[in-house]
This record gives C-alpha cells, structure tokens and sequence, in this order.
C-alpha cells in the first residue's frame, strides 16, 4: 500500500507529522485541512484547529470547501467571528499557521497577490485574505509548495505575507512581532527550514526518491543544504488507511 | 496620563499634551510615521458625520420590512461604497447583490473579501475600486472573473488588506475611533500598496501600523432570522457582520426567517445587530443561494461549478448573469427557477453537514 501514494497524499501526511499535539493551528483550505484532520486523526488528538472566521475546536470530520463554512466549527468549541481569531493570533495563542502561494523566495516570503507590478498587473491572484495575518502573528508559518523553479525565486514579484523579508531582524525591525517567521516548507520534493543564523532556506529532508541535485535543479536561488540531510519516510499503511478511509473518502485531494 | 490629541502635521504625527502635563516634565515629543502604504483611501473615514447620521436614524421599532428591490431603490445610490458580509458561498445575501444588479444602479466601491458576490457584481460590471483582501474561488482558484476586471483595467484601482485589517477597519468605525493599531501587514509589500500607515508607538517606542476606519455607505448582510424592526441573530461563527454593521451608514438586512419581536426578546444576548442599525429588512429564503447557511442548508455545489465554467469567458458571464439574474424579476422567481425539488436537497434538516 506505502509504494502507492499521489504528491498530495505525500504533501498531506508530511504536514500532518509536524503537527504537535495540543498546539493551535490556524488552517486554510485545501491540504492544510486534510493535513489537520489527519493529524487530529492519528497523532494531535488534541489539536485546536483554528479557522479565519471564526470556527475553534471543530472535531474535522468532512472535508471544509471553503474557511468559512459550517465544517470548520463542526461539534466545535467556539463559534467565533474573525476579529476574535485575529486578536487570538496577535496576543500569541497560535504556534502554527499553515500557508501557500504561487511565488516563495528565499527568506520564505509569499506571494499570492500579483505577477507583474501590483497597479498593472500581468496576473492578478486572489490576494492576501487572512495568509499575511497568520504570516505576521502566527509563531511559526508552514508553507505548502509545489517545488519548481517558477514558485521558488531569488525575489517574489510581490510579499503578500512576510517571511523573513530581507534577511535577519528584518521582521522584528519592520514591527513584526518578535520571535515569529518562517518555520518549515513542505514540498513534493522535501522538507526545508530555514537557517537560523542567515535567515535562508535550507534543506532538511528528502522526499523518498528524490536527489539534492533534483532539488538544488528545481529551485531557483542558491539552496542552502543541511549537514546530515534526512530521508522522510513516505505515507505509512496507518496514514493513507485514515487518509483515504476517513478524512477524505471522496478522493477530492487524491 | 491621558494624551489630549493626535494632530496631523505635515506627515508627522505631534503629540500634544495638556501645557500642565508638559510642565510637569511630559516632553513635547513627535512621533513619527515610519512606513505608508501608497494608495489614497478610497473613501476617508468621516466620524462626525457618522455620528450625526446615527443621532438622526429612527430608535423606534418600526416595520422595516420590505422587498430587495424597494430596499435597493431607496438605500442605495449610483457610486456608493458597499461591503458585503460574510462572503460568497457562506451567509451571503446574494438576494441583494442580484437585485443591485438589476437595479441598473452602478459605479460602486468595494470593500473586503469576496468569493461569488464579488464575482457576480464585478461581472456586471458595477464595481470601480475596491479595497482589495482576497477574491477568489478557494478550493477552485482564481477568479477568471477578478482577472479580466484587474488586468483589463475595468477596476480602476486594487487596494491591498489582510482579512484581519479590513475587519479591524470595520470594527475602528464601529468603535467611532479613526484608527486601530495593529502588527499585522508590517513589512509586507500588502502594507506597501495599502492606505494603512506605521508610526513609532508613543507609548513602546515600537512600530506598528495604523488601519483607517472603514466606513460603508450601504452595507449587505444576510443572517438567519430578524424581526420586523431589524433586530438579527446569527447560527455559527460571526464572521465580521457585527463589526460591518456598525460601520454601515444605511444597513440592509436580508434574512432567511422573520420571526416576532417576542422571539427576540426571549434571548436578546442573541441579537448581534441591534435595529438602530438596520434601515430595511428584506424576507429571503435561501438568499445564500447557491452558497451555504449554517444548520439550514449547503452549497450548490454543481451550480456553483456551473458559474465557475461559464465565467471563464466574458460572454459565458454575461449569459450566465442573464439568465441566472437579469431575466428575472426577483428572488421568489429564481427560487421557482432553481425548483422545490432541488433547494429541498439542500437542506440539512438536522442531518448535520
């Protein structure tokens, strides 16, 4: 069963390990939901999963199609409103936020606002919603990201959400609150953090049969790579059986 | 110690104490605007006019009901600026937003997150500006409708927010205040093409940026259940209805129940919007078609699908806002047109979602 397994069935128990129990996650649609719920499933009963407008503590037991929808406070804790979530993060509450975009660079900054100059742009994309909040307030950010070298940039066309902007202190200078940022990127090729001295990207772990050379191909500024890189394990029997059986039996994410 | 005003200097930000503070050692100390955001505000926060408005609006528990298209011919003007709550495919009055578009009214602002209610008013060509959060289809993407508008020029000006700052917007004018500070947006090229600033805190020394209250002409809010006078409860998260209310110059209300006034009464700690703050009141059932309502009913999934195929193309929307919209004459006929049939699979009826 563990050899067959699709990139976002591999994306979702990815995100899913780095879920620690009893801590709050701000979640988005999409595989950061089912990432959740797997986690909530298997390792994180306790988790507190955290939806923009207002669902705290829901029990995730369908899929979510959209961040404000009755499945994000199903049997939930708190039915809440947006500003509450909000001020939630700002006072220090939330340890994770889970994030994508079209464009990352090399300091985790995201893009999902524009290609092209904002005023006139070549592509327009949704903009932030709540991602450069959970970005600027949540302690540590994880991004999803297909990894190819049109989404991993030396420069983003535009920070929608900050990572570490320029480089170190760069938040803390900007009047981000401190000890925030970036945390990990989770992509179909491995598993990236970023190095505490220079702020940078860096690879931690590989995919299984992925190289560091396909990675370092696919990236499109200057990786840095860990001292002992690890292999992540692919989806074990226990988190597919859930996956598939459970949190998303309709095959939408397959 | 209170601080007696902040007054705008030539873009610095001057803190001037009482002169008996100062004497007692305050210092006359400028604080400075660190970062600002490129755009003008679409529309400048006026609170004294706001209070005025209030002062005049009626406290009596009138009968306020009345259909979409009278609450639309009496409330809303050409070139208004509106804002819709909660977004598209959830608690959305998308009854309102089809009878705007019939209405033949236009040249709007926007203000906030969209998902199909945007969509629809852009697509009809209604919007001019907007303060920008996200627009977009989420699980289905991009919004071919918000690409061709922004890209084509249509929308003559994108304002960028975070969700949290254009709720915190709502809620400063909710509050009566001009401002509220917030850490959220800071170093982001969204704060960078936004109208928010960032000062040296007076207090901390810190950075940290300042959102202009946000200010709707005629805001559109649908909820479960009102009563005549436009006293509202809601079922699951808030959302930002409470906070938008209060920041809307003229309210309308769209509710899927009208119930007593007695119903309200028995557990007022449930009205989330107060009747002072609602000029009209509008009957629709199903007025988040084909969006959800929480503990009534669930998205029209294959309808929606359906929109997001036709508006790949400019005359794929058109003829979709013709058929779905312009053709007919009110809700009660697009209900009809959607079939008993077809709303009752919708329904939750207690089977949970």
């Amino acid at each position: 069963m563990a050899d067959k397994y699709t990139p976002s069935e591999l994306l979702i128990c990815l995100s899913a390990r780095l879920i620690e129990d009893g801590s709050m996650a701000f979640i988005g649609t999409g595989i950061p939901m089912l990432a959740a719920s797997l986690a909530q499933k298997l390792t994180a009963p306790n988790l507190v999963p955290i939806f923009e407008f207002g669902g705290l503590g829901a029990i995730l037991e369908k899929l979510p199609l959209a961040v404000g929808d009755m499945r994000t406070f199903n049997k939930g804790l708190m039915a809440s409103s947006i500003c509450d979530i909000m001020e939630t993060a700002q006072r220090g509450y939330i340890e994770y936020g889970f994030l994508g975009g079209a464009q990352i660079d090399l300091y985790g900054n995201l893009n999902s606002t524009v290609i092209g100059p904002q005023p006139k742009p070549k592509v327009r994309l949704p903009g932030s919603g709540g991602a450069n909040d959970v970005g600027s307030l949540c302690w540590r950010t994880i991004m999803i990201m297909r990894h190819d070298k049109r989404r991993f940039l030396e420069q983003v066309d535009f920070i929608t959400t900050p990572g570490y902007l320029d480089g170190p202190g760069a938040r803390e200078k900007a009047g981000l609150p401190a000890g925030t940022g970036p945390y990990r990127v989770v992509s179909d090729l491995g598993l990236l953090g970023f190095d505490e001295k220079t702020c940078r990207m860096k690879l931690l772990a590989l995919n299984p049969g992925v190289t560091t050379e396909q990675v370092l191909n696919h990236t499109g500024f200057e990786l840095l790579v860990a001292d002992h890189l690890e292999r992540n394990d692919p989806p074990h029997d226990d988190e597919l059986r859930v996956l598939r059986e459970e949190v998303d039996p309709d095959g939408l994410y397959r | 110690m209170a601080i007696s005003g902040l007054i705008f200097l030539g873009g610095i930000l001057r803190l001037a104490g009482p002169l008996h503070q100062k004497e007692q050692g305050m210092s006359d100390k400028t604080t400075r605007i660190v970062a600002e955001g490129a755009y003008p505000l679409i529309r400048p926060p006026d609170l004294a006019e706001l209070r005025r408005l209030n002062r005049a609006r009626s406290k009596a528990l009138t009968n306020k009901l009345m259909t979409e298209e009278e609450a639309i011919a009496r409330f809303v003007h050409d070139g208004d600026y509106i804002g819709v709550e909660l977004y598209g495919t959830v608690r959305c009055p998308m009854s309102l937003c089809r009878a705007l578009i019939r209405s033949g009214k236009k040249g709007f602002d926007l203000a906030g997150q969209g998902v199909h209610e945007a969509d629809v008013l852009v697509a009809a060509g209604l919007i001019e500006r907007i303060d920008w959060t996200y627009i977009g289809q989420e699980v289905y993407g991009v919004s071919p409708v918000m690409r061709r508008a922004v890209e084509s020029g249509q929308i003559k000006q994108v304002v960028e927010w975070s969700n949290g700052a254009i709720t915190w917007r709502f809620k400063a004018a909710a509050m009566g205040v001009p401002f509220l500070p917030t850490f959220s947006m800071l170093g982001s090229d969204t704060f960078a093409y936004s109208s928010a600033k960032a000062i040296e805190c007076p207090f901390t020394g810190q950075t940290v940026g300042l959102l202009p209250a946000l200010i709707l002409d005629v805001g559109f809010i649908h909820v479960h259940r009102a009563d005549r006078s436009g006293n509202c409860q809601i079922d699951g998260i808030g959302g930002f209805a409470s906070e938008m209310a209060r920041a809307s110059k003229k309210l309308i209300v769209s509710a899927e129940e009208i119930v007593d006034t007695a119903t309200i009464r028995r557990c007022p700690e449930r009205t989330v919007i107060p009747w002072f703050n609602v000029d009209a009141v509008v009957h629709a059932p199903f007025g988040s078609w084909p969006g959800e309502m929480a503990g009534l009913y669930e998205r029209d999934e294959a309808h929606y699908r359906m929109f997001i195929d036709q508006t790949q193309t400019q005359e794929g929307a058109d003829a979709y806002l013709k058929e779905w919209v312009r053709d007919l004459p009110d809700h009660t006929a697009l209900l009809l047109k959607i079939g008993p049939e077809r709303l009752a699979s919708l329904r939750i009826d207690g089977k949970g979602a």
